[in-house]
Formats: C-alpha cells, sequence, structure tokens
C-alpha cells in the first residue's frame, strides 16, 4: 500500500497555511501506511551562495548547538538552528559537497536528511498523526509539500527507510508501490558511485534519477529512461526546487487522483485526502495517465 | 410512518459507514425507498451490496467499490468514483455523472453502469453480463477477457482493448489505441445496431449508432491449437 500526498500553492494564503492544508491529507492516508510518515517542504529558501540541510540524530537531546558551532566557524553560518523534534535544519554560508562531507566526517551518527536552497525533509517511523504532532507540521510554511505514509513491504521500519528519500539538492522522492529490480539496479548504481543507507527498494529510485540527473538528464529524459529500467509498480511523486511532478508506471498498477482549483494543485493516493482541501468539490478532478508526466512548477523566483 | 416518496437523508460526516450500508441491508425488508447520501467525502464501499429496488442518490466524490455486488438499486453518484465502481453489478442501474477510476464494473453480472466523463484503466475488465455506456473515454486494458454483456465507449480507447475477450459486444465511437489479443474490428450487424442504438438510448448519450465501429473475438484462442503443441 503506502499513502501519498503533495500539495502546490497558487496563491499567498495557501503558502501561509500550507502545513495546516497538507496535515488533514496525510491523516487521511494513515489507513494506507501505519508504520512511518514524512514531508518535504519547500520554504525559505536560503540566500546565495548558502545551502539549507535538514539534518537527523536519534539522540533527542543531540547536542545541535556544538554542530552548527562547527559549521559556522569553518563555512560561516546564517539564522539559528531550527529543531523540529529530532530533525534540525541549518543553513551554512557554503555550497552542499563541502559541508556535508564536512559533516560526514566529524559526526558519522548525524544522517543528512535534505539539502538545497529550500527543501526541508522531516520523516519518522510511527503513525502519520504522531508524526504530524511531534513534528507540528501543522505549523510549517512553503510554496510547495509532499507528504507519504508507508506501510512497509520489502525492507525495515526505520527513519531512513522512510518517505520522502532526497535524490539531490532541492529534489526528493515519494513512491507507492514496489520494485522487482531494486538489488541489480542497487550493484549497479555502487559502481556508478551512488551510495545507499537502507535495503529499500525506493531508496534505488531515488539513487536512480540521482544517477540520472548527475549523467545530465532532464525530469523527461530521466522519466523516459526509468520507464525502460525500473521494473515494478510505482506512482512517483517527484518534488523539484520549484514544485512538483507524478508519474504512474506503464500499466498504472498504483492508484493516483490529481485535483486542480485556482488556488492549488493536490495531489493523492485516494480522493479522501483531497477532500480534506477548501474548494475541493468543485476542483477539476481527474486520474493521471499511466507512462505520463504531469508538473506544475512556479516561475522561479530568485 | 414512511411512504415512497419520502427521501431517507444520510450525511456521511455524521453517520459511520457501517451503520448507512447495514440500514441499507435491513431496509429491504421494508422502510424507505428513496435514500439520498451527502458529504462521501471519497469514502469507500458506500452502499454496497445493496439487494433492494431503492432509488440511491450519492452528492459528492466516492472512493472505492460505490454501490459494489449492486442488485435492483437504481445508484445516482453525483460525482466522480474511485476504483472499482459496480464492482460485480448483479442488475439495476448506476449512473457517474464525473469520471470513473480505474476498474469500473469489474466482473459485473448484469444491470447498466453510465459513466458521464470518462473511464480510467480496465473499464468493464472480466465483465460477464453487464451493460456499460462511457460518454468519454475509456484506459488501457479494458474489457479484458470479457465474456458477455456490452461495452459502449462514446470517445477513444486506451490500448489492448478486449484482450482475451469471449462474447461481450465492444462499441467504441472514437480511435482505438491497440486492439489486445484474439481482439479484432466486427461488423455492425441489424442485432448490435438495435442493441447499441438501445442503450445509448437507455443512457442519453448524443450519438448516432453510424458513427461507431464493433469490436468482438476473433475466437482463435477458444481452442487448444495442435499445430503449435510445440510451442507450449
Amino acid at each position: 500500500m503506502c499513502g501519498i500526498v503533495g500539495l502546490f500553492a497558487k496563491n499567498p494564503e495557501v503558502e501561509a497555511n500550507l502545513g495546516a492544508l497538507l496535515a488533514p491529507m496525510l491523516f487521511e492516508m494513515s489507513d494506507r501506511g501505519p508504520d512511518s510518515a514524512g514531508v518535504a517542504f519547500y520554504r525559505e529558501p536560503a540566500a546565495a551562495g548558502h545551502t539549507k540541510l535538514t539534518l537527523q540524530h536519534d539522540d533527542p537531546d543531540f547536542d545541535w548547538s556544538a554542530l552548527r558551532k562547527g559549521i559556522k566557524e569553518v563555512f560561516g553560518a546564517s539564522k539559528g538552528i531550527e529543531r523540529r523534534a529530532n530533525h534540525a535544519v541549518i543553513v551554512a554560508h557554503a555550497e552542499a559537497t563541502p559541508v556535508e562531507a564536512w559533516i560526514e566526517e566529524r559526526y558519522p551518527d548525524v544522517k543528512i536528511m535534505s539539502a538545497g536552497e529550500a527543501i526541508e525533509i522531516y520523516k519518522e517511523v510511527g503513525r502519520p498523526e504522531a508524526f504530524i504532532e511531534t513534528f507540528d507540521i501543522k505549523s510549517l510554511n512553503g510554496t510547495h509539500a509532499l507528504g507519504h505514509t508507508r506501510m512497509a513491504t520489502e525492507s525495515k521500519v526505520t527513519t531512513a527507510g522512510s518517505h520522502p528519500f532526497s535524490t539531490g539538492l532541492d529534489l526528493c522522492l515519494v513512491h507507492n508501490g514496489s520494485l522487482s529490480n531494486h538489488n541489480g539496479l542497487r550493484r549497479m548504481l555502487r559502481r556508478e558511485g551512488i551510495r545507499f543507507q537502507t535495503l529499500n527498494d525506493t531508496e534505488v529510485a531515488a539513487g536512480y534519477m540521482m544517477w540520472r540527473q548527475r549523467e545530465g538528464d532532464t525530469l523527461t529524459e530521466m522519466m523516459d529512461n526509468a520507464f525502460e529500467d525500473l521494473d515494478g509498480f510505482y506512482t512517483f511523486l517527484i518534488g523539484t526546487r520549484d514544485g512538483f511532478s507524478v508519474v504512474r508506471d506503464p500499466i498504472a498498477c498504483k492508484p493516483a487522483v490529481l485535483a486542480e482549483t485556482d488556488e492549488w494543485v493536490a495531489m493523492s493516493s485516494e480522493y479522501r485526502s483531497i477532500a480534506t482541501l477548501p474548494g475541493a468539490e468543485k476542483a477539476k478532478t481527474w486520474e493521471p495517465a499511466p507512462a505520463t508526466v504531469y508538473s506544475w512548477e512556479k516561475e522561479a523566483v530568485r | 410512518m414512511t411512504t415512497a416518496t419520502d427521501v431517507e437523508v444520510v450525511d456521511l460526516a455524521t453517520t459511520p459507514l457501517r451503520e448507512l450500508n447495514q440500514r441499507l441491508h435491513d431496509g429491504a425488508a421494508g422502510g424507505p425507498l428513496r435514500w439520498r447520501i451527502v458529504n462521501p467525502n471519497g469514502a469507500h464501499a458506500v452502499a454496497v451490496g445493496v439487494d433492494a429496488p431503492f432509488e440511491i442518490e450519492i452528492e459528492g466524490h466516492t472512493g472505492y467499490y460505490t454501490a459494489g455486488m449492486n442488485k435492483h438499486a437504481h445508484v445516482r453518484v453525483n460525482g466522480n468514483v474511485g476504483v472499482g465502481c459496480g464492482e460485480n453489478i448483479m442488475s439495476g442501474t448506476i449512473h457517474i455523472t464525473g469520471n470513473a477510476s480505474q476498474a469500473c464494473a469489474a466482473t459485473g453480472r448484469g444491470g447498466l453502469v453510465i459513466v458521464e466523463g470518462d473511464a480510467a484503466a480496465r473499464c468493464g475488465i472480466s465483465m460477464k453480463g453487464v451493460e456499460i455506456v462511457v460518454k468519454g473515454s475509456i484506459g488501457h486494458m479494458s474489457a479484458f477477457m470479457a465474456q458477455s454483456g456490452a461495452l459502449v465507449v462514446c470517445g477513444d480507447a486506451g490500448d489492448s482493448l478486449g484482450d482475451s475477450i469471449y462474447e461481450t459486444h465492444i462499441y467504441v465511437r472514437g480511435s482505438v489505441e491497440g486492439l489486445g489479443a484474439d481482439c479484432i474490428e466486427k461488423e455492425l450487424k441489424e442485432f448490435h445496431r438495435e442493441e447499441l442504438g438501445r442503450l445509448l438510448t437507455a443512457a442519453g448519450a448524443d450519438a448516432k449508432v453510424d458513427e461507431f465501429k464493433r469490436y468482438g473475438s476473433a475466437r482463435r484462442l477458444y481452442n487448444f491449437n495442435i499445430d503449435h503443441a510445440g510451442e507450449y
């Protein structure tokens, strides 16, 4: 099973209330995924030359200020630490790669959930309603957000095995379905230098997308290649800096519903999530066709 | 005391779904004949297993298996329906004013299902006597292993239409992306013209019989072919 939700704001009011609107959508998908939950929010972009990182440590009392102090001394850091349960958001005055390498070397127990200008990823095991409360999801604003509720089928229920998966700077992936050739693909991608933390199939899809982007694919080229190389069934929701894309496998095994009004675009595994949104009953609502990429993008304001 | 003209309104925002369905099942023994269900908000299994000549109107979008296994009832959904609407319908009618998701009227044995909008993939999969009229288009793998009944599509059909079909009559007005194994275009005989005309009228479809093509079984998969014994 698993449940997917996505919400893309078309006006400042929806942006301000993005978390409050996404939380009930995620809650509705609890039955589809009671094992773990996660979200990616795109919000409050870092200034030019800065990188925003979402970090996680299993110890809720982990000393984030010491880590931030270190980053500030080496790279310079703006803003304070924004903590959300056992996650923390830090903005470093540097490109992502050296900061990530620095963290990995000194703090091997700290997991890097996401890196980019605007993305923040939060995810944890447990029921979605507990996740929504613990991480205070309703208080988050943002331009667009993705969410996932997981019913684990092929790998452990862990924080690292929860969705969304980061697939590069400001990029992430959530997935409903399962891939049957992920072991072979993982071996191939390891040879290409992609690293994996879990035995999860979606992490392989995320690694695959990371690899294709590194090879210079556009989103369309990447998905054309994915249709060839990924064996299995899937509905993917792919988050980018400026929007999100929805794609289903060529035989459309897994459900997906799209809805659009003048105020928002919403995606969900089932309509009942979308029904929680204001104006849902008058929204244009449809089922995305198989092997077709549907994308929404904000005009980049930089 | 209720009379035949009374409408029983059930609000799914305040009434548990199981209570509604239980009342619909118990109601076969007497009680209201007309039902109006409001605030479905995408709930699954609304009005499944009804076995009475009720008129049921659902105001809003529903989730999976809406009016599944319907017998005798006339159900109208003013909205879209999720996966498997009218699954295994036995008789009666289901009228959907919006779009239907996958596997609409799958395995249906009788009755009539009308979709004003589009139906997604696997419409009428393994249908066994149900009649389906889709005023929009249908997705891929529709009427897979369809055994009897009729499927009318006023728009276009997706890939692999009628794969491994037995004796269902498929009528498509628009384009067909691809025919499945053993499905071929067939002659629109007088019997078919009458059947198609009757269904278009029943569904209130603004289309003419002459605009349709008929598809059905080439009957090459019916028997084991001894010439191909080595391939099995």
